[in-house]
Parts: C-alpha cells; structure tokens; sequence
C-alpha cells in the first residue's frame, strides 16, 4: 500500500492529522498496515485549544502508543494576533523611528468613508529607542550605544515584557548592531523570546520586517506555552514520538523547534486546506487547482498550478498587518453562507458584504436571526435538506418573501434563488480577480471545492466561470486535517540581491544557491521524519530597472546563466501582461529556494469505507427532494458513503454526506474517480 | 425597451462593475511606474456613447478620479461631432491630458477607446494614469510657482495614439521629445491601453451573453437606481442651509489665503452645492478646472455615502453651481499642478464640515487633506548621476461619532502607500534622521482628531533643491461639533544652523539645500469631533501616558468638565 522500504518500526503506527478551526476541530487517523482510516469531528475549544486535540482523539478511539507521527494545524497565533490577545512585547529600535510600528505605510482601510482603527502590536511606551545607524548599504554611520542597549532592556524586563524585538534601519544590509543588541539582550533577558528584525525576512522595508518580527515576538511564548503543553498532554496519553506542527507555508515542523519562528504558523490553517487540494489533486492527475473553501463567514480561494502550492511573501493578514515570510497564497474573497441579502433603498437586490456571523447566523440556525442569508436560500430552495439543518423553515420563506421577494415582485423561490445566482456572480468576478493578479485564465483550471458548504455551490459557481470540471474530495469537511498529513517538511530561503542583471555575479548566485540547499537538506534530515525524496525548488524574484513590483521566475536548477535568466523573465513577464518591453533592463531581485522532504505516499480510498458502498448509484439513493432549479424539479437525494466505486449521473442530483452536501445541477455530469473523488464535468 | 427582470439587472450591474475592476487591475499590474503599479494612482470606467456619461467605474481606482472622466469623454464626443477632433473607427485609442478639457492636472493622462458592436459605438472605454512626468518647468509637473499652463507641461488634446490598433509612432516620438525619462514610458502606455482591450474583451462577453439591448436596458435601469438611493440618503440631511469654508494657504505665487466658500442647500429632494463668493481665479498653480471640482464634491459625498453604485446616476440629485469666475473653474492659460493633489482635498474639506452638523454620525471632522509633496531634485555625486525624489505623506484623520481619528492616514483623494524610509535611502542620497508620530498634533475633541506625521530629511552628497506644495499651513483641518482643530503642517529647512520657514508655509519652489542641511516636515493632525470636555478621562491619561500630548497640553485641550450646579 504504501509503495516504497523504509525502517518497520518507523512505520507500523498510525498517522494522524488534528486541524482546530473556528468551530470545529477535526481528525483523521490513517492507519498505513491495514489502510483504515478513522475520523473525528468535535467542537473547537477557545480557551485551550488542545481540550479539542484530546477529545478528537478520543472520540477515533486511538490508543496514543500506536501513533507514530501527529501533525498539528493550529489557530492560536491567528487568533492572538486578530484579537491582539499577544504576550506583552518590547521594541528596541534606530533612534527617531520608534513610531513606524505605529504609522504604518498612510492608508485607510478602505477606499471610501474617511475613518479606520489601528492597534500596533507593540503599544508606544514599550518601543525604546538607542543611537545606532546603518545607512543603505550597511555601512556603519553612528556606532551602536551599548549601554543605552542594556538600559533599554532592563527598562523593557522591568515593565514586565515577556517578549523582545530588535528591530534597526538597514538590518538586511548589515545585521552587526542587531546581532550585538541581541547578545547584550541576551545576557539581561529572562527567556529565550529576542527576535531580531533581520532573522525572519532580510529584506528592505522598515514596516512590513518591523511588524513580521514584532508579531513574531508577541506570539511565541502563547505558541511555546500551547505546544508544550499539548505535547505534554499527549505524552501523558502515551504518544512517544515528536509532536509536529503545520506551518503557514505549507510544510510542517518540530513542536520543539515551532515557537523560534512562530509568525511562521499564522495562517496555517488555510495552508493545509490547500496543501490537501496539492495531494488530491496530484493523485488524481489535476495539478491546475483553484481551491474554494466556503465558510460561514468568508471564503478563501488559492490557486495551484503545476502541483505547486502558490507561495507568496506577502501577506497582509488583517488591514496594515503585513506578514512577510514565505506562506501559501489564500485569498478571502468575501461572502459566506452567512453573507446577507437586501434590497437596498434603489431597488436593487444586494448580496453581502454584510455578513450574519455564526451568531446570530443565518435565520435557519434558529438563533434569532432575522435576515435572509445565503444559506437561508439554500435551506429554501431544498439545496440543503429541510430536515437536516432548517429549524425555522416558513420564518425564511416569510423573510424571503417579504424582505427580499416582495421589492421586487418575485416569490419567496425566485428572490432566493436572485440571491444565490448574484452571489455566484460576486464569487465568480473575485475569483477572476485573483486570477488576473496571477497572470492565469480559470478556465484553465479545475475547481477543488471544499469546506461545509464549497460542494452546495461549486458546480454553479465553475460554471459561471467557464470552468470546465470540479472536483470533490472524499471528506470535503476535514480537508484542512488531511492537509496536515500529507503535507511536506519544507524549508524557505530568500536572499535580496536587487542588482541589474548586466552586473550579477552568476557564480556567486549558484554558491547562494548551493549553501542553502545544503543547509535546508541539513534542516530536514535533523527533524529525524520519515521522507521519501527530498527535493530543491528554485526561483528568482526579477523586475524591469525602475519597477517595483516583482514577477517570479521558476529556475530549473539553482546555476542559471545570465542569458537564461533573462530569456526566463522576458517570456514570463510576457506570460503574465502581455507586454514586451525589449528596450529595458531586468533586475536580479531575490533568489528564493525551498527545500522539500516529500512524506510517503497516503491512500486516500479508504477516506470512504469501501464496505458501505453500495453495488449500484441507485442503492445509495436515500430519496427524492423537491429542489428549485429555476422551478421545482423532483431530485434524487444519495448518500455519498452508499455511493459505489464507479458511480456516474447526470445532475440534478444531491449528494449528501456526514460534512457537506454537493449539489450537481442539471445537466452535470458526475462519476467517481478511483481515488474517491467525485468529477464533476460542468454542462456537459 | 426590452423589460428587465431584476436578477438580469443586478447581474449585469455586477457585471459592468467587474469590467472596471479588471481594467484597474490589469493596469496597476502591467504598468511600469510605481506611482500607477505602486500607488494604484489611476482609474478605469465606461462611459455613454452619447453624452460621455458614467455607466460604471473601476471600485479600485483613485478617489479623486470619481466621475471625472465622463467630463473629457464628453469632449471628445462634441469635439468629433463638431469636427474639431478625427472621427473614430474601430481600434482608435485617443490620448488627452490637457485639463480645461475635462481633466485634473497635465500629469494625469487620459486614454479613451471607442467600444464598437455591429459599426456603431456602443460606448467608451476610457482610462486615466497618473505620469511621473509630462515637461514641464520642473520634474514631475509639480511647480509651486508657475504662472501659466505652458510651464506645467506638454499639453495635448484628444488626438489618437492608436490608429486601428497600431500605435502612432510619429506622434509618440513628439511625445518623448517632450517629457524626461521619456524610455520608460513604454511600459505605462501599454499597460494603458492593454487595460482597455481587457475591458473590451469582457464587455463584449457580457453583450453577447445578455444581448445588446438588455444590456442597453439595464444601463438605463442602473442610472435611475443609483439615482433613487442618492436621493434616498439625502433624506437622511434635514431640510435646509448648510455654510462652511475652506482655506487654501496660498497659490504659491501671491502669498495670500485662497477662500473656498459653500453653501449647501437640501431642498426639494435635491442637494445644492453653491461655490459663489469663492476667491477668483489665483495666478500660481492652485487653481481647480470645472471637472477637478465636481468630481471633488463627488467624491466627498461618495465617502459619506460609499455604497451608492458609481454611476451618473449617484450625482443626478446634485447641482453643483457658483463656481463662474473663481478658482475653481480656471481657464487656459491658469496654471492647475495643485488642483487634483490639494484644492480637491479642500472642496472635500468644506463639503464634509458643511454636512457634518446635518449627518453626525456618518460625517467626520476635517481630515488632515493634503498629499504633502516634497520633491527633492539634485545630483548624487556618488551615483553619477541627477536624481527626482518624490516624499508623500499622511496625516491624522478626524474624530467622528464613534472613534478617535486615524493617524497617518492617507490623502482624502487618494489610497496610496507611502514609500519605507529604506527604500528612499537606498535610491536618494539622504538620510532620515526621525520618521515619528507628530505629537500633539490631533485636534482636542470628545472624540480627538488623529496624529500627523513628523520626519527630518537629511542631504547627505551633492547640492539639491527641494520643493513643497502641501497644504494647511495657515489653519489646521477643521473641528467639528465644538471638537477643535488639527495642529497645522510645518515645513522647516534647517540650513547652516539657521531654521528657515517658507514665505508661502506649506508651498515653495527650488530652496538650495547643501550637503548637511535639513528638511524638516510635521503633517496635520486630524480635528477633533465634539465638546473635549466630554472626553472620557481615561483615554486622555492613556494619551498622556503614551507621550502623544505633554501633560500640560492634555490639561489645556481637555479639561475637566465642570461639575453640575
């Protein structure tokens, strides 16, 4: 099953992947001797996130002795840092520049209405300044106070900071004065938590490296506390291997070693939904991916091309909030099921971007809400099962109807039904946006729909987009656990070169190249887990001289030629707008590598029990619904785990399971793919 | 007229709408210059075959473009009607800058293409960037004393670029004869037009999927929608007489006070803008061009009513009148530099202190409403070479109803990001020596105003001049409902130890810096929004705590209120 040697007593136990998410924290134990697979679904924790992590494991019933490896996907430093919940932080910092934090780069968080909130992650009375300056090219021009140093850090310890960042002008140019301040640090501090400005993203830029470290700072002694103690806990249960830990980049790491970048992990939630999409898809011989993840609030879209994960280092995780390390690239494109519809004074029918929340939700949570949401149309229209999930069925027709229905002269079913086809349409125009930044045409690409209620909306949504085939994974509802197992250990080098092309030294660039692929081969063999190839990525951020946004070259190898370079940029800048501009120089920017230790091999069929599927599609229908596809149509209802290994229908049907429901409109064409996917071929 | 469902109407909206947001996108990504790929200083809509009106407007353009380009569409339209510019055919891109034509100023360039469906213009695609240059006296068009058009800039009329989709080579070479670093500029005219054949492309996609007459229908719908929810909002403003004014420090030329005096009337379901009694026509550049102004109140009233769709629409229940014979409708020769970057910015000052005692809740104090250009011109000795630098910044935004003011915050017309210090000092030969909150700077409030900015520049080679055309020298941006206002901009050229003050405060032209002197700038603070005696006590100890006032500035601005008799 598993496909290739290694050592027997690495591999008997099982593997197992936890994802805590906003609602619910989710399992997935493979079991690689027999293939069985167990799952767990139980309400997410807040307050301790690992209470969830137990109960999970508890509820599959896996005896902790047997596990051989945990992957963890956690949400406690993304919440810390959206709620501010951060240990308490100090800054070190040039003298006159200890305000950046808080001045950001002048904007507003949106284009219109002249108002906005800021809170730095570092309040005003715990950044300290010290005379020292580097000027651009990291020559020395006022030499670091020393003592002012140790003051500055004494005064920080003493106003009770668990956290230090050392943060100077130019440190990517010269990191002398930050190494020096963080040895004398050191030596004051009580704990191990000095970051230093320079450590996570050598590249120019005071505000985003400032805030990159200072979010680093002021989540690691929550992220070290978090993962101790659930590594505690579970060594208590009898796990006796290395707790692992995803990170925002996709690739996953000691719980020992998690905590020294722990920026690292914000937003490795949306990571592993992604790198879930990578695996599936590549099993199932699709590497053009855009991903659909709907949620109750938002819905983030990432795409995957070549069966690479999109990684980018620049995300801004909430407004001036820009985290600059490697991360996979997810995008929130807005609306959720909760997102709410109205007729607005005009007349026109809107959809979003309020949202209802998870409280009180949608009117068909049954918790006070009172306004028609999207979910609510779903509930309506018979998408979702009336018995399953509607607890106030005639309150969301009569909310339908009136607030939405009566405006505009349409029934309850024909507002609703307004309502799901704008949304689509406002899905759609986001996701062709992202696109558009990335230089691809969706219509190359398959969409990898997932979370509760990505399947209820994916065919509609690939058909407004023209794309072709959608493709529906086993267990849409814990793909961000699957995601945790089958992730690769993985790590990123960037290097800031910023020279024309004409004058970069290539030798020096392959001898850059080469010291870090030998040292992230170093990092991989010390975590001591099980990989089966590891392999070197290597690309080139390059820009025309004059510009400054940066286009991504892939290399093949990390010894390029000066022309290759250039051929390479010139067809990708062409690739991407359009535009040949033969007159003007390219700029050697970053060098990037990832190393990669690829995991063995998980089968992923057994993510649906093959003993309960059933001989024929007819003997896994559960009945038939009215659903509303432009009037009431009688549609067969199935129950996806009946489903046999080879089914195929033609929409409309509703296919439901224990963690989504998938509607395949009419005229779709559906059929199961050997790897427990379903492929939907749209309008064919 | 075909009859309109409304789900074909709201898909087709959001259509159109995506039409525009793909042109910004595809402009921002594809341009060569920061200030367009960066600072997203440009915009892209549709505009009407017949009169050059709005039809739909990218979401992500620069604010100061809201409506603007349906005054130069227009000309064009008249301009082939009555001859004066060639008649269009299929793959004519026009190219326009020249502002008395329905533009801002001579750096914001126009392209407009006509959308053909069965040989008929069906409407215009029309795009506007911002050039980092376009001639001109001094290096990106900004001069604080030019007296006349001609010292801003090549100055060109609706002429076409693109012949049949082929650009005019000829005309392009006249072009760069008149602009600097002319060799760049290749990069932004493609991404320029580009962006319009991406509009195309998806337009069409649109009018074959729905037809052309349902779309026709639709646009004709959307017009009177936006229209009926403008109207409806301006319920929410009581009926009567609104006065406020607005100071502009100088034009740069003569050194007096620019008054921009309105009067805005809610009568009849309609809101009037009336401009009489505004200081006339001004000899520096701080004159505004009739499209700048309108598109400046539409703009204010769009910030306070963000969700109505940008369409001709929104500005139906406006009329916008006095500006005859003032400032704000200059004609050639009057110089214009300032008239997008800073005059706009008071239009929108005196719109939102007009209404902010009629809308409380949704109207601010006087944000700090300048773009703060400082131009640094030279040579780098160790560079070998002369060099532009261009420095914007924030400034503290006004308290509102329900929170303090923002600090630093970016330009009321604009939604850029100001260049990182590292970035300045790894391209410009100097050094900064502080880049700090402006303490004290926001304006006493119950809600306060919020902080400006405070920086010093250093020369560190070469000689230089440095340059200004900022705003809100004289007064600081407006407190609102008895909240007081923002602190004023500051500029100081600290020179062989002497501390210089520009005559004009925040406007001055070439002052010569040698290696070792010093510019020093301090933006404005936000105003204040109510009585700061209400303020709650804790927040003003927080304030002092955190050094943002001294202790005995907080115990002046905010003081204790009085105990009830």
């Amino acid at each position: 099953m598993w496909g290739y040697e290694v050592k027997a007593d690495r591999m008997t136990g099982l593997v197992a992947g936890v994802d805590v998410g906003g609602t619910f924290t989710d399992l997935v134990i493979f079991d690689p001797e027999s293939g069985a697979v167990r799952l767990a679904k139980v309400p997410t924790t807040l307050e301790n996130q690992a209470f969830g992590v137990l109960a999970a494991l508890d509820q599959a019933g896996a005896d902790l002795a047997h596990v051989d490896l945990i992957v963890h996907g956690t949400t406690t430093t993304t919440n810390a840092v959206l709620e501010r919940k951060l240990a308490r932080t100090g800054l070190i910092t040039t003298e006159g520049f200890r305000d950046v934090l808080e001045l950001g780069r002048r904007t507003r968080p949106q284009p219109y209405g002249m108002t906005g909130r800021f809170t730095p992650v570092i309040p005003r009375d715990l950044r300290l300044e010290v005379p020292e300056r580097m000027d651009a090219r990291g020559r020395v021009l006022t030499a670091l106070d020393e003592a002012a140093v140790a003051r500055a850090v004494s005064a920080l310890r003493d106003a009770g900071c668990e956290s230090l960042v050392i943060h100077f002008l130019h440190s990517y140019a010269n990191p002398a004065h930050e190494l020096r301040a963080a040895e004398i640090a050191a030596s004051l501090w009580p704990n191990r938590y000095i970051t230093c400005g320079h450590a996570l993203l050598s590249e120019s830029r005071e505000y985003e490296r400032g805030v990159t470290a200072a979010v680093n700072a002021a989540v690691q002694p929550l992220l070290e506390r978090y993962v101790g103690r659930l590594a505690d806990e579970l060594k208590a249960k009898g796990y006796a291997r290395d707790l692992l830990v995803m990170n925002g980049n996709g690739g996953m790491v000691s719980s020992r070693a998690v905590a020294r970048e722990a920026v690292k992990t914000v937003m490795s939630g949306p990571a592993s939904g992604v790198m879930a999409a990578v695996y599936t898809g590549r099993r199932a011989g699709i590497n053009n991916l855009i991903t659909y993840d709907m949620g109750g609030t938002s819905t983030d879209v990432a795409m995957i091309r070549a069966g690479r994960a999109p990684v980018s280092n620049e995300i801004e995780v909430e407004y001036a909030m820009p985290i600059h390390v490697p991360m996979v690239d997810v995008r929130t494109v807005g609306a959720g099921g909760g997102s709410i519809a109205r007729v607005d004074q005009g007349g026109m029918l809107r959809v979003g971007p309020e949202s209802a929340g998870s409280n009180p939700g949608p009117i068909c949570y049954g918790r006070g809400g009172l306004r028609p949401t999207i979910s609510d149309a779903n509930i309506l229209l018979g998408r979702l099962s009336p018995e399953r999930f509607g607890h106030a069925l005639d309150q969301v027709r009569a909310a339908y109807a009136d607030q939405i229905g009566a405006p505009l002269g349409l029934g309850a079913e024909r507002a609703a039904e307004a309502v799901l086809t704008l949304g689509n349409i406002h899905m759609a125009g986001a996701i062709r946006m992202v696109s558009i930044s990335v230089g691809a045409d969706p219509r190359d690409f398959a969409l990898f729909a997932f979370g509760g209620a990505g399947p209820l909306h994916a065919c509609a949504l690939a058909r407004e987009l023209s794309i072709p085939r959608v493709l529906i994974p086993a267990r849409p509802g814990i793909t961000n656990a699957l995601g945790c197992v089958v992730a690769d250990l993985r790590h990123d080098f960037v290097r800031t070169l910023n020279r024309p092309l004409d004058g970069a030294d290539m030798d020096a660039v392959a001898a850059i190249f080469a010291g870090q692929e030998t040292e992230g081969r170093r990092l991989i063999a010390d975590e001591g887990i099980v990989v089966t190839d590891v392999r070197a990525e290597y690309s080139v951020d390059m820009q025309f001289i004059g510009q400054t946004h940066l286009l991504r070259v892939p290399l093949p190898d990390g010894r390029p030629t000066r022309d290759a370079l250039q051929q390479a940029f010139e067809r990708a800048y062409f690739e991407r707008f359009k535009v040949e501009l033969a007159t003007i120089r390219p700029a050697l920017v970053n060098l990037n590598l990832s190393v990669i230790g690829r995991r063995p091999e998980i089968d992923l069929t057994r993510l649906i029990d093959p003993a309960g599927r059933r001989g024929a599609v007819t003997d896994a229908q559960t009945g038939v619904r009215q659903v509303w596809f432009g009037g009431w149509v009688d549609t067969p209802v199935y129950w996806r785990d009946h489903l046999p290994g080879d089914a195929r229908l033609v929409g409309p049907a509703i296919i439901e399971q224990m963690d989504t429901t998938i509607v395949i409109e009419p005229g779709d064409r559906m059929e199961t793919d050997g790897e427990g996917n379903l492929i939907v071929t749209v309008g064919g | 007229m075909t009859m309109l469902d409304p789900i074909t109407l709201a898909v087709i909206q959001a259509g159109l709408q995506q039409v525009c947001d793909e042109m910004d996108l595809s402009f921002s990504r594809a341009a060569f210059s920061p200030v367009i790929a960066e600072a997203d200083d440009r915009s892209d809509g549709i505009y009407s075959a017949e009169d050059g009106s709005l039809i739909a407007q990218g979401s992500r353009g620069l604010p100061v473009f809201v409506g603007t380009m349906q005054f130069s569409t227009r000309h064009i339209i008249e301009r082939i009607a009555s001859g004066v510019t060639k008649a269009p055919a299929p793959g004519d891109i026009y190219i326009v800058n020249d502002p008395y034509l329905g533009g801002t100023h001579l750096m914001d360039v126009r392209f407009a293409m006509p959308f053909y469906r069965s040989g008929e213009i069906f409407c215009w695609l029309s795009n506007t960037g911002h050039w980092p240059d376009t001639g001109g006296a001094v290096p990106g068009g900004f001069s604080a004393s030019a007296i006349s058009a001609e010292q801003e800039g090549l100055r060109l009329p609706p002429v076409k670029l693109f012949k049949a989709g082929v650009m005019d080579e000829e005309l392009w070479q006249v072009i760069c004869s008149n602009i600097r670093v002319s060799e760049q500029r290749i990069g932004d005219v493609k991404a320029q037009a580009s962006a319009l054949l991406v509009g195309a492309a998806r337009l069409s996609s649109i009018l074959d999927r729905y037809g052309d007459a349902t779309v026709i229908a639709a646009i004709a719908e959307m017009r009177g929608l936006a229209a009926r929810q403008m109207t409806a909002n301006l319920r929410l403003i009581a009926e009567g007489q609104y006065k406020a004014t607005a100071i502009v420090d100088s034009d740069g030329v003569v050194n007096e006070p620019l008054t921009i005096a309105l009067t805005v009337t809610r009568a009849a379901g309609r809101l009037t803008f009336d401009f009489a009694g505004s200081s006339p026509p001004c000899m520096g550049p701080m004159n505004s061009v009739r499209a700048t102004t309108f598109s400046a109140v539409y703009l204010a009233m769009r910030h306070i009513f963000p969700d109505v769709p940008m369409s001709a629409g929104a500005f139906e229940p406006f009329t916008i009148t006095g500006i005859e014979g003032t400032f704000l409708d200059a004609h050639y020769p009057r110089p214009v530099s300032g008239c997008a970057a800073e005059v706009s910015q008071r239009i929108a000052e005196a719109v939102f202190a007009a209404l902010v005692v009629a809308l409380p809740d949704r109207v601010t104090a006087a944000p700090a409403g300048t773009s703060g250009n400082f131009g640094l011109g030279g040579h780098d000795p160790e560079k070998g070479r002369d060099y532009v630098m261009y420095q914007i910044s924030g400034g503290g935004y006004g308290g509102n109803a329900d929170h303090d003011g923002l600090a630093n915050g970016c330009s009321t017309i604009g939604i850029s990001k100001a260049p990182p210090v590292e970035i300045m000092e790894q391209n410009f030969p100097v050094l900064y020596r502080r880049y700090a909150l402006h303490e004290g700077s926001g304006g006493a409030g119950m809600h306060r105003g919020g902080f400006g900015l405070d920086y010093e520049i250093e020369l560190l080679r070469g000689q230089a001049r440095a340059s200004f055309v900022m705003d809100h020298g004289r007064v600081g941006p407006q407190g609102a409902l008895g909240g007081q206002d923002g602190a004023v901009n500051c500029v100081e050229v600290i020179r062989d130890g002497q501390i210089l003050v520009p005559d004009h405060l925040s406007k001055a032209q070439d002052i010569p810096l040698s290696p070792g002197d010093r510019v020093r700038v301090r933006t404005p603070g936000g105003g204040g929004y109510g009585d700061s005696a209400l303020r709650d006590r804790a927040l003003v100890a927080e304030d002092v705590r955190l050094g943002r006032y001294s202790a005995a500035d907080a115990a002046r601005l905010f003081p204790e209120p009085k105990p009830l008799a």
